[in-house]
């Protein structure tokens, strides 16, 4: 094999000169570099600097220099590891401290909107925008769950179990009826939340969360809907107790408003007696939702069983107003071209 | 206060009732705020200039009442009542030889004349979405709203409108076209009235001709425009509509010059600078936007939420001595000094020493209009 390959490497080397001699002006510092190639051609193959595996046309050649390149290179790193780490061994307690690998949460870039927790502009804009009235305790949150005309099995059963889920939530058939017609009559009768799972191809694919008297709009895209049967190693099924909400890494502006209409969904006080807690863990700008149980062992040591449905979720839109996609106002729109350029650049 | 405000080179009001200052070489907005108790029926709906030489601010807000802000001062100077809560809010406000012309959601425009408890009304329809005052003839506004077509009024007859626009004739299906109009502006130097409704269509009447009919009509994406306004070139308008989508439009032809990107949320108010190719707009997304017009690309954006109240920022001025402040940053601190010393005389001189950058954007506008110029006056011998 080796003598294979120093002949395809003098074979290249023949090409290249051929090349070399009909370009003369141009290649005067690689020919230069040609004429000691070329007297110790029968040892190590010497190649000009500006040469690169890419330019191999032949691609079984490419890829035996490829794979070569590429030993090279791990072999060095090895190497590099083995060193430090006898270094760090040799240095004992007074080594520096390992650095801290880059992820892209790590290397996020610092978004402008994000809240400082001691805003009091932000506190007064949340004292009274539309969720002051669940905030300041002034409602209760009523449910309506309905899905997008005719859903099929694991859909029905998704909007089931999350009627158990959440506290007083009510699910209504969608008889084809325009959701226009249906938040005034919502409204009506006291509803303060209304829930539509979208479905495509029998499976949920979306969700429209309208927030009633007069309230934003957030349509998200729902993905990785696990039903309870799907689920390994869970609890038995939730209690009516009103669980807990865990808001996990909501920080900016826009981040903050989402994390209040989840808030908003659950009554104000848990039942603790219940032991269940909802979590809604924002990473990346989509939302995991978690439905456990825990126990606590000792004081330091928790137990935790999923019950209950997980999903991930990703916020599309949040409009102004109640749901009227063609004529209301967008507070935030995702715009894959304009916003999805970089992969630290975060919106939630 | 008084500095702040005499820095400040773009005015937005917000839902809270809080006037900012945007000061855009340093890239910070001011709060003025009247009273220490904040309320949502201080909303600011509209926001205009108090007099040409842009010293004072009016604001109309939701309760009905119009506040005068001095930008010198830096302090609310007077409050009018001008309307009830009930009639709806302010759409729009504009003065008229020291009398204000305030128009509200029902339809009614009404013209305050200073000292005297008199006013002028005109019934301008069921519904008034914007009212607009033509800047070159300053007696004439124009009003439209949702199924009331464009119609402009002459404040000194306010029997009847001047121009009252018609529908544009029954579609393909034979049904009649709603019209909503959400924003209109006047062309400088003609009669022309450009619109844009909220079903995505911009159109141009002009009430020299007998045609009552809009003599252009073009559409722009699928969601209801919002804004508009015009640049200092005659031939294109910039619009924006509900999802954050701006664009520039070509007012000749009618197609879609270019876009301007990086609003997330839908466009509230879009304002070019009379004489600078810059257009700064303010949206639900809490950021105040100047894009250049020539090259489209965002030259300021400034977050006007660290007050983070401002959910909606509702409207802006533009300060015409903005030229100073223009995107050459070593200009800054000069532009600063010179707007310490106040007095109009030194605006127009330190007008005339900006650098070479700007003047030679200037040299080139003004050598094409020459030359513009030159070949429509061979063109006309070529007739002859």
């Amino acid at each position: 094999q080796l003598r294979k390959k120093m002949q395809r490497e003098k074979q290249r080397k023949k090409a290249k000169k051929q090349k070399k001699e009909s370009k003369i002006a141009v290649q005067n510092a690689e020919q230069d570099a040609n004429e000691p190639e070329s007297v110790d051609s029968a040892s190590a193959p010497v190649f000009p600097p500006t040469f690169s595996v890419s330019e191999i046309k032949n691609k079984q050649r490419r890829h035996l220099m490829f794979m070569r390149l590429k030993q090279e290179k791990r072999r060095e790193k090895l190497s590099l590891k083995k060193k430090r780490r006898k270094e760090r061994e040799a240095l004992g307690d007074e080594a520096p401290p390992k650095p801290v690998p880059k992820t892209i949460e790590n290397q996020r870039v610092y978004d402008e909107t994000t809240v400082d927790p001691e805003d009091e502009e932000v506190a007064f804009d949340e004292g009274t925008d539309e969720f002051s009235a669940y905030f300041n305790r002034l409602t209760n949150p009523k449910v309506l769950i309905t899905t997008s005309d005719r859903p099929r099995g694991r859909t029905v059963r998704f909007c089931q179990q999350l009627a158990t889920i959440i506290p007083d939530s009510h699910v209504y058939y969608r008889r084809g009826l325009a959701l226009k017609r249906i938040i005034p009559q919502c409204i009506a009768r006291g509803f303060t939340y209304l829930i539509v799972i979208n479905e495509d191809r029998k499976v949920p694919n979306g969700l429209v969360l309208c927030h009633l008297p007069d309230g934003p709009t957030a349509h998200f895209k729902v993905s990785s809907v696990r039903l309870r049967k799907e689920m390994k190693r869970r609890g038995k099924d939730p209690t009516k107790h009103t669980p807990e909400v865990i808001l996990n890494n909501f920080t900016t502006r826009l981040g903050h408003s989402i994390g209040r209409m989840f808030a908003a969904l659950f009554p104000h006080d848990p039942e603790f007696v219940g032991r269940q807690v909802a979590t809604f863990h924002n990473q990346r700008d989509f939302i995991f939702f978690r439905f456990h149980r825990y126990i606590f062992k000792n004081e330091k040591r928790v137990g935790i069983q999923e019950l209950g449905p997980r999903f991930t979720l990703k916020l599309r839109s949040l409009q102004k107003g109640t749901f009227d996609s063609k004529f209301g106002e967008y507070e935030w729109v995702h715009k894959r071209h304009e916003m999805d350029t970089s992969r630290r650049k975060f919106h939630l | 206060m008084a500095e702040k405000s005499r820095v400040c080179s773009v005015w937005v009001g917000s839902e809270t009732g809080i006037l900012k200052g945007v000061s855009l070489a340093k890239k910070q907005a001011f709060n003025f705020c009247e009273m220490s108790h904040l309320s949502r029926e201080q909303e600011v709906c509209v926001l205009c200039w108090g007099d040409v030489h842009e010293t004072e601010v009016l604001l109309g807000c939701a309760n009905g009442e119009v506040k005068t802000f001095s930008t010198e001062k830096g302090v609310f100077t007077e409050t009018r009542l001008c309307g009830q809560i009930d009639e709806g809010k302010f759409t729009g406000l504009a003065v008229v030889d020291s009398a204000l012309v305030t128009s509200v959601e029902s339809g009614l425009v009404k013209v305050w004349k200073e000292g005297s408890t008199d006013t002028v009304e005109i019934n301008a329809g069921k519904s008034v979405c914007r009212m607009r005052q033509n800047p070159a003839q300053r007696h004439r506004v124009g009003t439209g709203g949702k199924e009331n077509g464009l119609k402009v009024w002459d404040l000194e007859r306010p029997d009847t409108p001047v121009f009252t626009a018609k529908n544009v004739r029954n579609d393909w299906l034979d049904l009649r076209v709603p019209e909503w109009v959400r924003d209109l502006a006047f062309v400088p130097d003609s009669d022309k009235i450009v619109t844009c409704t909220g079903h995505h269509q911009v159109r141009v009447y002009d009430p020299a001709t007998p045609q009552r009919r809009p003599v252009l009509e073009t559409q722009f994406g699928e969601y209801p425009l919002t804004a508009l306004s015009l640049p200092a070139s005659p031939v294109s308008v910039v619009v924006g509509n509900t999802q954050g989508q701006m664009a520039v439009l070509d007012l000749r032809k009618g197609l879609v010059c270019g876009s301007l990107k990086g609003l997330a949320g839908g466009v509230r108010e879009l304002q070019c600078h009379p004489s600078l190719p810059l257009v700064a707009s303010c949206g639900l997304d809490r950021f105040l936007r100047v894009h250049s017009l020539e090259d489209r690309s965002v030259q300021h954006k400034v977050r006007l939420g660290t007050l983070a109240w401002l959910w909606t920022l509702l409207s802006l001025c533009f300060r015409s001595s903005l030229l100073q402040e223009c995107p050459a940053t070593h200009q800054g601190d000069e532009a600063v000094k010179e707007e310490e010393h106040g007095g109009e005389d030194e605006v127009w001189d330190a007008m005339e020493t900006v650098t070479e950058k700007a003047s030679q954007r200037r040299k080139a506008t003004e050598g094409f209009r020459d030359g513009a110029e030159k070949m429509a006056i061979k063109k006309k011998k070529v007739k002859k």
